[in-house]
């Protein structure tokens, strides 16, 4: 079943950024990163270490490489209620284990179009490649991405 | 299970923005936490003589460290908790600084989110087991890609050491850029009266091998254990036999640009870079020689006295093992006449890079140390240097600073001065002059009351050609009006990129590298030499735009980490690896298939049958094989499914 693209829940405060136009959330959203060590999670850091201010909604789990990524785990995270989900990577031919990334652009074009399949409309799932030294970048990604699953709001109940 | 928490101040870069004392008490209420606490540095003496301490009195079997980036302290603590008896791999952080409290002004709102990165760090600490490092032996050989002055520094440091050094050079000498220096600041020194005997200590050192035309191709392996192909470019002669007498460059019809000289005139499509080259052997440009392009002139064959030219070479490969790499690749200039056409764009003739008027200044450039028009050869009468071009300019994508080029043209100012006498009228336009070094400010101030040089401030906004002359265009900021300078020569303090080919250099060593190319130190302060690939160093300018002090001060430090690592006979492996439940292996392959490091190998079980077992030491632990195996057979020592599994699981929990 396909969720509802706003959500119409009433009652407490709204603290997200609020779209203008019907169907305000009542909750910021909250967004489930997955990245690796050596680019993303780094790229991360750099953008602390440079006070790159970010919205607060993301939390972010490091695995060694994105080949270590199982779709599942979007997945999962889905079913457990993420309003999204955020893959980020080293570049293409920047991977730190030569080809993890490639082995991993391949699984999340096909999981894209799998969640897509399952209701969850693409906005609430990205993939994407920030290195190590693109703190800004990081700090871009995170913003838009964050801001585009605050428009839609929060996940109604468990869609998967 | 007994997990203590200990959530850090980190002064106030932490407890600034998060409450600290509130996730400390709130940690309590976590399963299978029996310890809190909230140090102001954590990973101060007293920070972690608190945890050792809280292991032994109140028997902790797991720690939560809740502070910066495990990029930053990780190794830190995991050495705290080993000194209390404890495995180090028992040992999670929780990163509330670099990915909370530095980003999130909000007080409320950063104790929420610490929290929750607290809560799934505790989550994965229950998930977490004993590992134990294994041994490899290591090979004490050096590769060091790159022979300009950070390559000779560090082959010369680690070759006195007593390791066995290769310095891989992809032109036919070593010396690189200071080779083509005239003189070097601020001591006016003779740029090649110090390097060319260094140059010469490396091609005699007993312990230095030179393998120059030549370029890295494929690195594989880790730390302790690489392998390394290197193709040895066609030089079209012999250099066994070649004795460097020169005679076949003279005889030599077809003319080729000189790169050397900066492209200032030419050479011969057969060549010698420079007569202190090291090693000194001639090579063809195949794309200049008459023979290679027409099938007739050979006369190089002719004249050679050692009988050293082969138009049939080919190029060769070798594969060698070294246990460390240093990248020392350097720098080439910035390709200003592609981004400055307001400067003529490389059109007007007497309009120079900084690096073309070092070869002019110099005696044994194209002019012979001569000073001279380019259009006209007559002597100039006014020299114009612009400072930034390709520098401190984000409108060409070179916002940083490169370093040398303040002190550079103040250098080339006295020597203008020095070369076409006193009188010379020699201006120097600059945005700000940054002299920071040993006796520079000294310097500068030197070449502006002692010799006269004329600082204007403000930048030049375009360059023309009228009668004979190059009129410069620009405003002089402090008096607030235009200024126009016929001149007679016009000097861009051109700015320094890194070496063509280094992002590609990087992508094969697996080291990160910025938008420019500049290649990524481990940590700036801390870890200024390292890269985040063990085994892997860096010196010069491949790093950032340094000069010759610092470049040398950085290979000499990067040489003494190298010595540090090789001065061991075995390496401890991390033990963060794959590893193979042969019982539900069905014996696919795929791991095999996908490891980038071939660890996953087919062995054979006492029934006959095959299953994979991944080799510990190959293993880099980066999961791809996990994530491929077909039925979740295999499992990452320290990232296992169940522990990121429950890290969602523990941050999703109040969602639905």
């Amino acid at each position: 079943m396909a969720e509802a693209t706003n959500n119409q829940a009433s009652g407490a405060a709204t603290t997200g950024a609020a779209p203008g136009g019907a169907g305000a959330p009542d909750r910021p959203v909250k967004v489930v990163g997955i990245v690796c060590n050596w680019c993303s999670y780094a790229g991360a850091d750099t953008a602390g270490v440079g006070r790159f201010k970010q919205p607060a909604n993301l939390r972010l789990i490091r695995v060694p490489c994105t080949g270590r990524i199982d779709p599942l785990f979007a997945l999962k995270a889905f079913e457990k209620g993420a309003d999204g989900v955020l893959i980020s990577g080293c570049h293409p031919g920047d991977c730190h284990y030569s080809e993890g990334n490639y082995y991993a652009r391949r699984k999340f074009e096909l999981a894209e179009r799998m969640i897509h399949h399952l209701g969850i409309p693409p906005e609430r799932f990205k993939w994407t490649w920030v290195s190590a030294s693109e703190g800004q970048r990081w700090q871009k990604v995170v913003t838009e991405f964050v801001a585009g699953v605050q428009k839609l709001g929060p996940r109604e109940g468990k869609a998967l | 299970m007994r997990i203590g928490v200990f959530v850090c101040h980190c002064g106030s870069n932490i407890a600034g923005t998060v409450d600290v004392a509130e996730l400390a008490k709130r940690a309590l209420t976590l399963k299978d936490v029996v310890y809190s606490d909230h140090p102001m540095y954590t990973c101060s003496e007293p920070g972690q003589a608190g945890i050792q301490q809280a292991i032994k009195d109140k028997k902790l079997d797991r720690v939560v460290v809740s502070a910066c980036s495990p990029h930053m302290h990780e190794q830190t603590f995991r050495r705290t908790v080993e000194g209390a008896g404890m495995n180090p791999y028992l040992m999670e952080m929780a990163n509330i600084r670099e990915h909370c409290s530095w980003i999130h002004p909000d007080m409320a709102e950063g104790t929420e989110k610490a929290w929750e990165i607290i809560k799934m760090a505790v989550a994965k600490a229950r998930q977490l087991e004993p590992l134990y490092a294994n041994e490899v032996s290591v090979n004490k050989d050096v590769l060091i890609i790159g022979g300009g002055v950070a390559g000779i520094q560090a082959a010369l440091d680690l070759a006195d050491a007593g390791l066995k050094v290769t310095i891989v050079e992809k032109e036919t000498t070593i010396g690189g850029t200071m080779a083509k220096l005239d003189k070097t600041f601020p001591t006016i020194d003779c740029s090649a009266c110090i390097l060319t005997p260094r140059m010469v200590d490396c091609s005699q050192h007993e312990n230095i091998t030179l393998m120059t035309y030549s370029e890295v191709e494929k690195v594989s392996g880790y730390v302790g254990n690489f392998t390394v192909d290197i193709r040895r470019k066609a030089a079209m002669v012999d250099w066994n036999k070649c004795v460097g007498c020169d005679v076949c460059v003279q005889k030599c019809p077809a003319k080729a640009p000189n790169l050397f000289d900066e492209g200032l005139e030419p050479t011969k499509a057969i060549y010698i870079p420079f007569p202190q080259a090291v090693p000194k052997r001639a090579a063809i440009q195949v794309d200049y020689c008459r023979y290679f392009q027409t099938g007739k002139c050979k006369v190089c064959e002719r004249v050679c006295p050692a009988g050293a030219i082969d138009y049939e070479q080919k190029d060769t490969s070798v594969t060698k093992e070294f246990g460390a790499i240093v990248v020392a690749t350097g720098l080439e200039v910035f390709p200003w006449e592609e981004h400055y056409s307001e400067y003529g764009g490389g059109k007007i003739k007497d309009v120079i890079s900084g690096l073309q008027y070092e070869r002019m200044l110099n005696a044994s450039g194209p002019y012979g140390g001569h000073v001279r028009r380019m259009s006209d050869g007559a002597d100039p009468k006014t020299v114009v240097f612009i400072q930034c071009v390709g520098s401190r300019d984000e409108s060409v994508n070179r916002p940083y600073c490169s370093s040398v080029c303040c002190m550079y043209t103040a250098k080339q100012a006295l020597l203008t001065k020095d070369h076409c006498g006193m009188d010379t009228d020699v201006y120097v336009f600059y945005i700000d002059i940054r002299a920071t070094g040993k006796g520079y400010e000294e310097f500068i101030k030197r070449v502006q009351t002692e010799f006269g040089v004329k600082y204007v401030r403000g930048r030049v906004s375009k360059l023309y050609e009228q009668d004979g002359k190059v009129m410069v265009r620009g405003t002089d900021t402090l008096l607030g009006e235009q200024v126009e300078i016929p001149a007679d020569l016009v000097v861009l303090a051109s700015g320094i990129q890194p070496a063509d080919g280094a992002k590609q250099l990087a992508q094969t060593l697996n080291i990160s590298y910025d938008e420019f190319g500049f290649m990524k130190e481990g940590h700036p302060k801390l870890r200024p030499v390292e890269t985040n690939t063990a085994g892997v160093f860096l010196a010069g300018v491949c790093q950032a735009p340094k000069d010759i002090p610092a470049t040398v001060a950085q290979a000499s430090g990067t040489a003494s980490k190298v010595i540090g690592l090789l001065a061991k006979d075995k390496l401890k492996t991390s033990p963060q690896i794959a590893v193979v439940n042969q019982k539900n292996c069905v014996s696919c392959w795929k791991c095999i298939e996908v490891c980038p490091f071939s660890a996953p190998e087919k062995q054979e079980l006492r029934d006959g049958t095959y299953k994979s077992h991944v080799i510990e030491t190959v293993c880099q632990g980066c999961g791809i094989c996990v994530a491929t195996c077909p039925v979740n057979t295999i499992e990452l020592k320290g990232f296992t499914t169940d522990a990121i599994l429950d890290q969602i699981e523990e941050v999703l929990q109040s969602q639905l």
